[in-house]
């Protein structure tokens, strides 16, 4: 009996021996899965991989306090940590290094307040200026890059605006022309947009109201005292705004019924042009509104809440959902690339997301509990997917083929590598080819125009067997007929 | 007609054999002129349940291989949640349970068709479905999503077809009128959810009276162990 207690011990030491190096590290991986033509969920390569997660205590700055907004600008962060009162710049250097640039508390300038209170969001233009939505102060600042005050925009002195509302904004953006559009709590028109003096022009994007018929039979038919307790009909509210490399807008909300999602009712990502309409391209299997199933599973249910949104330089644009702390990459035809990410604890996985920036391609994710900014950058796998799609925007079709070439030889599901390499021989005039692959993406449209150039092909090329086959067809029972007619008739004599 | 006898196949089966190709071929009349057709089949006997066999086999073949063989532009298939049996019985189960239902329904309500009949006429209205949908497989392989309104048309064409033999046969192998013969076909898709329900709750009801005396041995065996 007692010989038996040491075998372990000795299995544990022979391990340890045959095995030297079995060191832990740290798993860079997350979650990363696309949806194939049925709308099941392929897993596929990682295309982003996490980096780090930067916290104000790590900075040295003290940690963060319910941080909500962030911005960047070439390689500076700026973080709008709310809590705290004070807006943190950092800045990012070649080797990765993150350190602490300044950390704005107050500002200099002609107004009665010089400090923020509960600053939200923050916008940095080119020159360096700086758009701050001084949330609690219901003000939208706008300084220097020097932190002198330039002009303060405030709540609208239009007759349209109701007077008792507090003005809190919360999201901004700025354009070239130094418009100003800005998202306030309360204000459910759409984006509140000022021109270059801080004047009040409009509301832009607000949605459409639509009638619906169920909801006036149940109005028709209910008292008054019903009819004050029922949910009033409010427009979309957007949750936030992020502005492209060509100044449109792009624009999230999460305020819908589930069921609107599937058939493009809801809209959740918008592409807003200068007249406010959406203008987003859907040519993907399902419209862009993050995951298509919905499991129950860990006290997460329903569909995805996308909360922000990043648009890179290339129109690949980024959301990320609330829900289940995923990030849902699209490209400018509105396909989901990959999404990647979920709930945790662990590096790389949210708690609860409040901002999605980009960094050139690396992606940085804020988070008010984690309190840190994570650092996503890119792997050999989603490079491949960029590099395949900008050269097909740059109509280099061949080369986009090698790259989706590439992809598939890491990812055999990914569908649209099927068809990009299916259109790059479709122009090669290699129909029969680029049929197979249209097939196995079961891409109906491409693969039909494909098929109507082969079918022709064919004809043409066969013409002549099919000419004489008919002819024969129909000639050969007529002379069969003619010679059995004059046998019979040689016999009947 | 005298048949003459070879040495491989014996004359009697070569009549039946015969007989099977004449009714079979009676099926071409039948679509053709439905009234004419389905009253002559049985009070005629002109057609036969071998025949009637031969056209459900294959309209179930039709079926099956409709999934395999056609351009994936108009026919798409999830093959992993393909189940052979479950196409199958979800073939030949509707076409037993509605002979039952009408029999059952027609019986009480003077119809003059036995069940053969009602058999054989179904079987036979079942002749476009093949004669449609077997070479809409080879079209499909030809043509455009573009030129799929060609398609669409064909198919819904065969099943316009089936459904209008299938309302003249109840009414000419019963001897019905129009409008008894439609509120006839409706009871039955009645009666044949009746049945369904019957046989649903019948088998669990038999579970769980299998399962209690399951688990009854299982504690008695518990006990003494």
């Amino acid at each position: 009996m007692r010989g038996k207690k040491f075998i372990p011990i000795i299995f544990f030491f022979v391990a340890l021996i045959l095995f030297p190096s079995a060191t832990v590290k740290a798993e860079r991986s997350v979650y990363t899965y696309t949806y194939d033509y049925w709308e099941v969920e392929r897993e596929s390569p990682d295309a982003y991989s996490v980096q780090e997660t930067v916290t104000g205590s790590k900075l040295g700055i003290g940690d963060f306090n319910n941080p909500q907004g962030l911005y960047v600008r070439d390689n500076r962060i700026y973080v709008c940590d709310t809590g705290n009162h004070r807006i943190v710049v950092l800045e990012r250097d070649g080797n990765n290094n993150i350190e602490v640039i300044d950390q704005i508390y107050e500002f200099s300038g002609d107004v009665e307040l010089n400090t923020f209170s509960q600053p939200h969001d923050i916008f940095v233009t080119e020159t360096g200026e700086l758009y701050i939505a001084d949330t609690n102060n219901q003000r939208v600042l706008h300084l220097s890059s020097d932190y002198k005050l330039i002009k303060v925009i405030t709540r609208p002195t239009d007759e349209t605006v109701d007077k008792a509302a507090d003005f809190l904004p919360t999201k901004l953006v700025a354009d070239k022309a130094g418009r100003c559009f800005v998202l306030a709590r309360n204000f459910n028109k759409g984006y509140l947009q000022y021109d270059r003096d801080g004047l009040f022009i409009g509301y832009m994007g607000a949605s459409e109201v639509r009638f619906n018929l169920t909801d006036y039979i149940w109005k028709l038919l209910s008292t008054q005292k019903q009819k004050s307790q029922m949910a009033q009909f409010v427009p979309t509210e957007y949750n936030n705004v992020a502005m492209d490399k060509d100044g449109f807008l792009y624009a999230t909300n999460a305020i819908f019924e589930e069921y609107q999602l599937r058939n493009d009712e809801a809209k959740p990502i918008r592409k807003l042009n200068s007249m406010g309409t959406d203008i987003l391209v859907k040519n993907g299997y399902l419209p862009p509104i993050g995951d298509q199933w919905w499991d129950t599973a860990g006290g997460v249910s329903g569909s995805s809440r996308l909360i922000d949104i990043t648009v890179l330089d290339n129109d690949i644009y980024y959301a990320i959902d609330r829900t289940r702390g995923r990030i849902f990459g699209y490209d400018d035809q509105g396909n989901l690339l990959y999404a990647f990410g979920s709930l945790g604890n662990k590096l790389g996985y949210q708690q609860f997301p409040t901002a999605l920036e980009h960094m050139g391609t690396d992606l940085l994710v804020l988070d008010s509990r984690n309190l840190g900014i994570t650092f996503y950058t890119l792997t050999e796998y989603g490079k491949l997917i960029n590099d395949a799609i900008k050269a097909y925007s740059l109509g280099q079709y061949d080369l986009s083929a090698d790259y989706w070439r590439e992809v598939l030889r890491l990812n055999g599901n990914y569908d649209m590598a099927y068809i990009g390499i299916g259109r790059s021989l479709l122009r090669q005039e290699r129909y029969k080819e680029a049929m197979e692959y249209f097939e196995f993406a079961l891409d109906r449209m491409n693969y039909s125009k494909a098929f109507q150039l082969y079918r022709k092909e064919w004809i043409e090329e066969n013409i002549a067997w099919i000419f004489t086959s008919f002819f024969l067809i129909i000639t050969v029972p007529i002379v069969i007929g003619k010679i059995k007619k004059i046998r019979r008739e040689v016999g009947v004599e | 007609m005298k048949v003459k006898s070879s040495k491989w196949i014996s004359e009697n089966r070569l009549n039946k054999l015969r007989h099977l190709g004449t009714t079979l071929r009676y099926s071409l009349y039948v679509i053709t002129h439905p009234m004419d057709g389905f009253w002559d089949l049985t009070h005629e006997k002109r057609g036969s349940v071998g025949a009637a066999n031969v056209i459900i086999v294959a309209a179930l073949l039709t079926n099956i291989l409709r999934l395999q063989f056609s351009s994936f532009l108009f026919v798409n298939v999830i093959w992993e949640f393909v189940n052979l049996i479950e196409i199958i019985l979800g073939f030949l189960a509707p076409i037993i349970i509605g002979c039952i239902a009408n029999w059952g329904l027609t019986t009480l309500f003077d119809g003059k068709g036995t069940m053969k009949d009602i058999y054989m006429a179904i079987g036979y209205s079942l002749t476009p479905y093949v004669l449609l949908q077997l070479p809409m497989i080879f079209i499909s392989n030809v043509i455009t999503v573009e030129e799929g309104a060609f398609y669409g048309f064909l198919y819904y064409f065969s099943y316009i077809w089936c459904g209008a033999l299938i309302i003249s046969a109840v009414m000419m192998i019963h001897d019905y009128t129009l409008s008894k013969a439609l509120v006839t076909l409706f009871a039955t898709i009645v009666g044949m959810m009746v049945i369904i329900f019957m046989l649903l709750l019948f088998f669990t009801l038999i579970s769980d009276a299998i399962a209690y005396f399951v688990s009854l041995y299982k504690e008695i065996s518990f006990r003494f162990y």
